[in-house]
This record gives structure tokens, C-alpha cells and sequence, in this order.
């Protein structure tokens, strides 16, 4: 069952992704992108990592996307035919696309020749360390620093957006 | 990985008749929190209230739904179709996907199998009651956009607003009560408060921010901003008519079902019956018992959010805004930072 369910995931989560790209209303690309973000969270579930899952959810389906809509929905972005791109930001894009698909690809290849002898597509239900105890203890045991430093990014950031928002 | 001949047939079907059962009750339960609100309002506004469909008006509910069904469905010409007819399931599917990890009363044995009555007894329980909480702006969202009406946007958008505000405060709290228990899933904080005292002695504070934030979630006045008569014309359901407004606002009684449910269970002692030990009867009295003691609580919730509802003016909305992030949100960090700091010094 796992397996099929890592087929579905995968489907779903290839089409919403196409959808997003290739939507002519901003609103469907946003709400694509929440499916979107559920298939994830489906894959992060299968992997037993059911704290990432829901935050996932949370953070951006929840969150990150409502302020997406916001600004869609205020600016009223809905006119289909409003297609005025310029041809440079078009061939720089494709570019960047192109060398980023490379070097993904290039990931894909070279993990596939590694793990050959597991001979497994995506190992699923296996492993406890994305449990929220577990997470928890490895974040503040082995990666306290880089966690603490993350929250004074954060911080900063906060009062920066504040500040910008009192101008 | 689970080979196709090992699934469970008994464990599916047998959560899949709970998961009918427990949508069946909260529709009913629904239902009836209708004709308890009108009921209710007129008797604090020193009325009568529905008392001509059947004995005590006790069939209005179903008069209400069958008018609803039988309206004529109107959709504006200038809307976007799907959206909006999506709007209103997004809804509805919000509302009841929380009811699926609370745990609504201790295992019953029938055959000799254990059964355990929640449909999920997740890991994260009450993150996943958070993020089925910040899922449900979109309905709201996507309904007031689609309607392509000035009024129904600028109520999605307050209501979104708001929203995204009092989860916040509502977040900070719970850390408060997780810190206190050090689990997330639900059945087992209904366990500790079992054995122990219910989280209402350890967190008065956080108890009180999380209600006020809840009714906030389920756009109940005082905070009703979203569907401001007066300002608004309506609110974001204004362009609906038949069972899709039928269903926004079938939707915020079930809201307001799971809000009373979530709060009984983290702050009440869930199922808990008080005065009562949990092995004073039989395993399945006690389970029933324990239904009844959740839905007792529910309603008491219930009522009290209409008393409210029926005893408060509207807030503006800049003083909605200053009450939750100027006074809920550093009262609930004040509330985590001092019960971090008990539980530090009392190890």
C-alpha cells in the first residue's frame, strides 16, 4: 500500500506542480500550489517524518499561501490575457531553468549509483527520526548552535520587516 | 512495506464505520446548535423564539434545512464557476476533518476487540488540529473572491485576517499546556489529566487566551467582523444562496462543535468524568459514560459561546487587531515563559 500510495503522491504532486506553471489565473496557481504542498506532506508522512509533514502544512499551505492570496486578491491579477513579458526575462528564465533541472538531475543520477544495492525507489515507513521527540532531541543536542543561530536569523528578520512596515 | 494480502479489512472497516458514525453525530449535533442558538438568543433577549414546527419548535432545524434545499441556486454571472462552487466544500471539508483526532471516549470491547473510539491517534495530534485550523481560512477565502462582490472580498480578506492573527496567540498558548505534558497526541493528554488534575488548574491563563482565540477562529461576535451586517451588507457568503450558503453556515456551527470539543479535551479532561474513577464500571459503561461526560462538556462550551455571542457588542477592527497582538499574543508568551520556568525550577 505504501508503494502505491508513493505512486499517487508522486503523480499528483507532478500534475499540481504543472498545473501551478501552467495556469492562466494567479488564484489557480496559488491554489495548485497548496495541493501541491499536500502531496509533499503526503511523502514526508510515508517517511514517517510526521512532524516535517504538518508543519509543511502549516507554514505553507497555511500561512505563506493565505498572504499569497492576499496579494492577488487585493492587486486583482485575474485578467488571463495580460501576457506582456519581455523576451529577455524569458530567455534568461529558460536559461536558469535549464541549468537548474542540470544540476537536479545530476543529483537524481548520482544517488541513483549509490544506493544500487538497495535496489529501492523510495524507502517508506522506515526509520523514527522525524517523530517529534526524536527531532526534538537531535535539534537541541547535536545542532544546537545552527538552531539557536536560525532563530536569531529569524529575529532579525522580524524587526527588519517591522521596521520596513512602520516607514 | 505492506503487501496488498496483509491490510487490516478489519481495522479499515472498522474505522470506516466510525468515521460515518462520528460525521453522522456531528451533522445532527450541528444541526440541533442551530435551533439552540435561536432558541437561546430569544430567551436572553426576553423573546419566545421557534416554538411553531413541532413540540417546543423542536423541528424548526429540519424546516430550516428542506427551505434551504429547495431555494433556487443562483450563481452571478460574473463569478468564477468553480471556485465557487469550491468555496463552500473547502468549508465544510475543513470543519469536519478536526472532529478525526479527537479522542471521544475510552476503548469498548465488542467480540472481544478492542476498539478504539478516535478515528486517528496521531503522533501530532494537535498540530494537525492546527494546521486543519489554518486550512479553513481558504474556504472562506476562495468564497469571497470567487463571488467577484466588493463587499464579500473585503470580508474574506478580514476574516482571513483575523484569522491569521489569533492563530498566533492561539499557538503560544497551547505551547503552554504541550510544555506541561510533553506529548501531542491527544488521547494520551486526556490520560495524564486522568490521573493528575485537569490543565484548567495549571493554565487558567492559557485557557483563557485559547477561548477567547477560538471564538475568533469561528467568527462568532464579538468577532464577527466578517460578517458585519451593518458594514458589509452581509459577508463573504453574501452572493450564495441555497444549500452552498447552507453549508458556510452549517460550517461555523460545526466549528464551533470541534472548538468546544478541542478546548474540553486539552483544558477539561476530555472524556474524563469527575468524582468518577476510570475502572469504577465495566469497560463499556465507562466508555459510554465518557461520550456522554465529552458531550456534556461540548454543550456547555457551546452555550457559553452563544451567551457571549448574544451579550457582547462587535468589536471595531482596529481594536480587534491591538486585542490580539497587543494583548494576547505577549500575554501567551508571558503565560509559556513562566511556566517554562516552573517546570525548570521544580526538576
Amino acid at each position: 500500500m505504501a508503494t502505491s500510495l508513493f505512486w499517487l503522491f508522486s503523480a499528483l504532486a507532478i500534475f499540481a506542480a504543472v498545473m501551478v506553471v501552467t495556469s492562466r489565473l494567479a488564484i489557480y496557481s496559488i491554489l495548485w500550489l497548496v495541493v501541491l504542498f499536500f502531496t509533499i506532506s503526503g511523502h514526508y508522512i510515508l517517511m514517517n517524518a510526521q512532524f516535517l509533514a504538518i508543519v509543511n502544512i502549516i507554514v505553507y499551505a497555511g500561512a505563506i499561501m493565505v498572504l499569497f492570496l492576499f496579494v492577488v486578491m487585493l492587486m486583482n491579477v485575474n485578467d488571463p490575457n495580460d501576457n506582456k513579458k519581455s523576451i529577455g526575462l524569458a530567455i534568461f528564465g529558460g536559461l536558469a531553468t535549464i541549468l537548474f533541472l542540470l544540476s537536479i538531475l545530476n543529483i537524481v543520477f548520482n544517488a541513483q549509483h549509490t544506493t544500487k544495492e538497495i535496489n529501492d525507489l523510495a524507502t517508506t515507513s522506515t526509520g523514527d527520526i522525524g517523530l517529534v521527540q526524536n527531532l526534538g532531541m537531535e535539534l537541541f543536542k547535536n545542532y544546537v548552535l545552527p538552531f539557536e543561530i536560525c532563530g536569531v536569523l529569524f529575529l532579525s528578520a522580524i524587526i527588519g520587516a517591522v521596521t520596513l512596515g512602520k516607514r | 512495506m505492506i503487501a496488498p494480502t496483509l491490510i487490516d479489512w478489519f481495522f479499515i472497516i472498522q474505522k470506516l464505520i466510525l468515521i460515518v458514525i462520528i460525521v453522522l453525530i456531528t451533522l445532527g449535533l450541528a444541526l440541533y446548535t442551530t435551533f439552540a442558538e435561536r432558541k437561546i438568543a430569544a430567551i436572553l433577549q426576553d423573546r419566545i423564539g421557534p416554538n411553531r414546527a413541532g413540540l417546543f419548535g423542536l423541528l424548526q432545524p429540519l424546516a430550516d434545512g428542506i427551505k434551504m434545499i429547495s431555494k433556487e441556486e443562483i450563481i452571478p454571472d460574473h463569478a468564477n464557476k468553480k471556485l465557487f462552487v469550491f468555496g463552500p466544500a473547502l468549508a465544510m471539508i475543513a470543519a469536519l476533518m478536526t472532529s478525526a483526532v479527537i479522542p471521544w471516549s475510552s476503548d469498548i470491547i465488542i467480540g472481544g476487540k478492542h476498539i478504539v473510539l478516535q478515528i486517528a491517534d496521531v503522533n501530532i495530534g494537535i498540530l494537525y488540529v492546527f494546521a486543519v485550523v489554518s486550512i479553513g481560512v481558504y474556504g472562506i477565502m476562495i468564497g469571497g473572491w470567487a463571488s467577484n462582490n466588493k463587499f464579500s472580498l473585503l470580508s474574506a480578506l478580514r476574516a482571513a485576517s483575523q484569522a491569521i492573527s489569533y492563530e498566533l496567540a492561539m499557538g503560544m498558548s497551547l505551547i503552554s499546556v504541550l510544555l506541561l505534558a510533553g506529548t501531542l497526541r491527544l488521547s494520551e493528554l486526556v490520560h495524564q489529566q486522568q490521573q493528575t488534575h485537569w490543565n484548567i488548574v495549571y493554565q487558567p491563563l492559557g485557557f483563557l487566551i485559547f477561548f477567547i482565540c477560538a471564538m475568533a477562529e469561528c467568527n462568532r461576535a464579538p468577532f464577527d467582523l466578517a460578517e458585519a451586517e451593518n458594514e458589509l451588507n452581509f459577508g463573504y457568503h453574501q452572493e450564495y444562496s441555497s444549500m452552498k450558503l447552507g453549508f458556510y453556515l452549517f460550517a461555523e456551527y460545526i466549528n464551533l462543535i470541534m472548538s468546544s470539543a478541542i478546548i474540553a479535551t486539552i483544558y477539561f479532561g476530555g472524556y474524563d468524568t469527575p468524582f468518577l474513577s476510570p475502572t469504577a464500571f465495566s469497560i463499556n459503561t465507562m466508555a459510554l459514560i465518557g461520550v456522554i461526560t465529552l458531550l456534556v462538556k461540548i454543550f456547555i462550551f457551546v452555550f457559553i459561546f452563544m451567551w457571549i455571542r448574544w451579550t457582547l457588542p462587535r468589536f471595531r477592527y482596529d481594536q480587534l487587531m491591538r486585542l490580539g497582538w497587543k494583548t494576547l499574543l505577549p500575554l501567551s508568551l508571558l503565560n509559556m515563559i513562566v511556566t517554562a520556568l516552573f517546570i525548570l525550577l521544580s526538576h
